[in-house]
């Protein structure tokens, strides 16, 4: 195939093929396809040709709609019927009646709260809220068709680079923007750009950092899966800005489904001459690789991730030199989360000031949130700037299910901290989760409910940083392993009050003297559950009492007996047989009693007890 | 996947790897992915071979292997079920299903059957928090899972030997 000129780009996008009269959207991110959202979108084909009407009808498998709760879900064009929990066999009635007999399935269409019929996205309480800037392509076009993602504004952006502004207006719209990396620490985007342009040395390197290690988050997995270009396009603007020929994307092996689009991606950019030499007739040259992490967390820190590109052990090193003067093989690399690149064609196309017209004051436009735990409509959520938690977690998640009580949140993953209900009207940016001792992170929020123990919570995220240690620095590999022994002994019972002042302190140490972010930040968990649980962490220590009933060694089931009918339920669900009958005589069904001394406090007697007779404390 | 016989020598596709990348810088975690994908774990042998092929010593490449999680030094099982402890799946009790494994397979994390047709690892988030908790066997992923669909699940894959 000839390379595409900018004529021929331009061309393209004026001519777009006319979309038949109806489009349906099948999800195709990781959670619908696990749900067999393939099937559907066969099926749907093999029934439109069953009908004859697959001339009138396209049909796209896309990348994530964000509404995982509800997944596999399948949308309609242009009249947005939003069908939810959609099976491969419901795939004959969607056609027979819907596309071919233009009337809704209403069995399959979401219902929300059953207050009011849904008949459209416009509707949905999970929608209403969002503001779709990084995911905007996400649930609307097929990933693996560069047509689309050029019909759609792509490239746009990169010919404008290329054609019509200089690489310092770039870097001055970027600055206007106000956009700050979306990996965490929230640096601003343009110094880093304009550091690397300014250093007097070749080859300089791109690098997109797609290591998404935050347990709880999938941000960027959704990105990659949905609209792979824009990360492409973004890699190459920043080439050409800065004065690189060569991108690299580190991306975590787990995520298969986002390494195979962006295969197809790489492939279809370079046929069409989108990537490679001379791109669009410019004379640049620019190309990505990508390069697969294994499974270590503390590579996403950006100077551990280099060595791992480097096919080295993911050992972070002090800076300075930051990466953007002494980077990959030592030379000026750029390198960015994927939110942040995906959020720079679209800063590029509508200029820096219409994305700064958006958010607060220091924190400029919008943030990809993977809203999960106890929550209603879990799922991948994009709000301005500025919105507050209870915006986020009430309307847009539908609170805590089951009508339990809401606890706390958790946002920033390992790095960050706990947010209690009093601060639920904060509106979210990066100076205020700070404050609250918390972090922004990469956009993991975890709802969490009265049955959550916070002290477990605490054990949870150590354990896990503790794993995830690279064991370079001694604050870190020595510390962490003492704050999760500490925590060990409170949830055993076993503590006394000096170990919460050896909490604090250890701590501090740790967020003082930490080479990297991963050590400096891994006692937030436990500082910011100790600022707002204190009294949680006091009832294990001086009560020996789990409030929350989690700690498995301070807590005791017992049957009530007054309660108890003896229906004997709970005895033969116990795996380990210590629930028995007692011989009273004088009912017909005598109560049943627990060994206390053989039971494993599985917890399955409590959950099999309809009346409440089993008891938990 | 290659049998045990053949685990002694590089497979083709591997050596059609090694030369593909056999220039680029920073080459080696990419080779160690492609010999995991073909063995499913880094067989003794291969990473001597793969030492001498590419002039890094053994003890760099082990220091490498085993600084990755996803780098296995043992065979796997001929199933392999990961059990997501990501904080979502955490939450949602990851814990248990791991434990009821456990019960079902009668052995222990990161250990194979006796049969070999099963290996269970507790692995960090698999990117499906919406459908937590999640586990995946050989990549298929199982979500809003239940304690009472495990053996299902066990079954399905048992049968299919």
């Amino acid at each position: 195939m000839p390379k595409l000129t900018l004529n021929d780009l331009n061309k393209m996008r004026e001519t777009k093929k006319r979309a038949p009269d109806i489009r349906v959207l099948v999800c195709g991110g990781t959670a619908c396809e696990s749900s067999r959202s393939d099937q559907i979108f066969k099926n749907l084909i093999s029934e439109c040709e069953v009908c004859g009407i697959q001339d009138k009808v396209q049909i796209i498998k896309t990348g994530c709609f964000g509404f995982c709760e509800k997944g596999p879900i399948v949308k309609t064009l242009p009249d947005e019927s939003f069908y939810v929990e959609v099976k491969p066999e419901d795939a004959k009635e969607i056609v027979e009646k819907h596309l071919k007999g233009g009337r809704q399935v209403e069995r399959l269409l979401y219902k929300g709260d059953g207050t009011k019929k849904i008949s459209s996205v416009e509707d949905i309480p999970f929608y209403k809220k969002q503001m779709r800037v990084v995911l905007r392509n996400c649930g609307l076009i097929n990933p693996e068709d560069i047509t689309e993602y050029i019909d759609n504004n792509g490239y746009k952006a990169l010919s404008k680079v290329l054609f019509e502004i200089s690489p310092e207006q770039v870097i001055e719209e970027l600055k206007k923007s106000g956009l700050r990396g979306r990996g965490g620490a929230g640096f601003p985007t343009w110094m880093k750009w304009n550091f690397s342009k300014g250093v007097n040395d070749s080859p300089k390197y791109i690098v997109c950092n797609a290591d998404e290690g935050d347990p709880g988050a999938y941000m960027d997995r959704s990105t990659l899966e949905g609209d792979p270009h824009s990360v492409l396009e973004a890699m190459t603007i920043a080439g050409r800005t800065i004065g690189a020929n060569n991108g690299f994307i580190y991306i975590r092996a787990e995520y298969p489904l986002a390494i195979h689009r962006l295969e197809v991606a790489l492939a279809q950019s370079r046929e069409q001459g989108l990537l490679g030499k001379d791109i669009l007739g410019s004379g640049f040259d620019f190309d990505v690789e990508l390069r697969l992490g294994a499974g270590a967390f503390v590579c996403g820190e950006e100077t551990a991730l280099l060595a791992s590109v480097q096919g080295q052990r993911g050992m972070p090193k002090p800076r300075p030199p930051f990466p953007a003067v002494k980077g990959l093989w030592a030379k000026p690399t750029v390198i960015n989360n994927v939110e942040t690149w995906a959020s720079i064609p679209e800063i590029i196309t509508k200029g820096g000031d219409w994305f700064a017209g958006i958010g607060t004051e220091k924190s400029k436009g919008t943030k990809v949130f993977a809203l999960t735990g106890k929550i209603s409509n879990s799922g991948l959520v994009e709000v301005p700037m500025g919105t507050t938690l209870r915006e986020i977690i009430y309307d847009i998640g539908g609170g805590c299910p089951h009508g339990k009580k809401f606890k706390a949140v958790q946002t920033g993953g390992p790095s960050g901290g706990v947010i209690t209900a009093d601060y639920l009207d904060t509106p979210i940016d990066y100076e205020h989760l700070q404050q609250l001792g918390s972090i922004m992170g990469s956009g993991g929020m975890i709802v969490m409910d009265e049955d959550d123990c916070m002290v477990d919570i605490a054990k949870f995220y150590l354990g896990f940083t503790v794993d995830e240690s690279c064991g370079k620095c001694y604050p870190c590999r020595i510390g962490g392993r003492q704050l999760l022994n500490y925590l060990n002994k409170i949830s055993d019972g076993k503590a006394t009050r000096e170990d919460i002042g050896k909490l604090r302190e250890i701590g501090r140490a740790m967020q003082k003297a930490s080479l990297c972010a991963l050590g400096q930040t891994a006692p937030n968990p436990v500082v910011s559950t100790l600022k707002y649980f204190e009294q949680e962490y006091m009832a294990h220590i001086d009560e020996h009492r789990c409030p929350a009933g989690k700690c498995k060694n301070l807590i005791q089931y017992s049957i009530n007996t007054g309660k108890c009918i003896g229906c004997g339920m709970c005895a033969r669900r116990c795996p380990a047989s210590c629930i028995t009958q007692t011989t009273d005589a004088s009912k017909k069904k005598p109560p049943y009693v627990i060994d206390a001394a053989a039971c494993l406090k599985c917890g399955e007697c409590f959950a099999a007890c309809k009346f409440g007779a089993v008891t938990r404390k | 996947m290659a049998t045990a016989t053949d685990e002694v020598k590089l497979t083709d596709g591997l050596t059609q790897f090694i030369d593909e990348w056999r220039d680029k810088p920073g080459n080696l975690i990419m080779i160690l992915h492609k010999a995991q994908e073909e063995y499913g774990y880094i067989p003794r042998h291969i990473a001597l071979q793969l030492s001498k092929e590419l002039g890094v010593p053994l003890a760099k490449m082990y220091g490498v292997i085993t600084f990755y999680h996803f780098f296995k030094l043992k065979k796997p099982g001929k199933n392999k079920v990961s059990v997501c402890l990501g904080t979502a799946c955490y939450l949602k009790g990851g814990q248990d299903i791991i434990q009821e494994l456990e019960n079902l397979l009668g052995v222990g994390v990161n250990t194979v059957t006796d049969d070999g047709l099963f290996s269970v690892e507790a692995v960090r988030c698999v990117g499906c928090c919406g459908l937590a908790p999640v586990l995946t066997v050989n990549g298929e992923v199982y979500g809003k899972l239940t304690k009472e669909q495990l053996p299902g699940i066990i079954a399905k894959y048992r049968n299919n030997g």
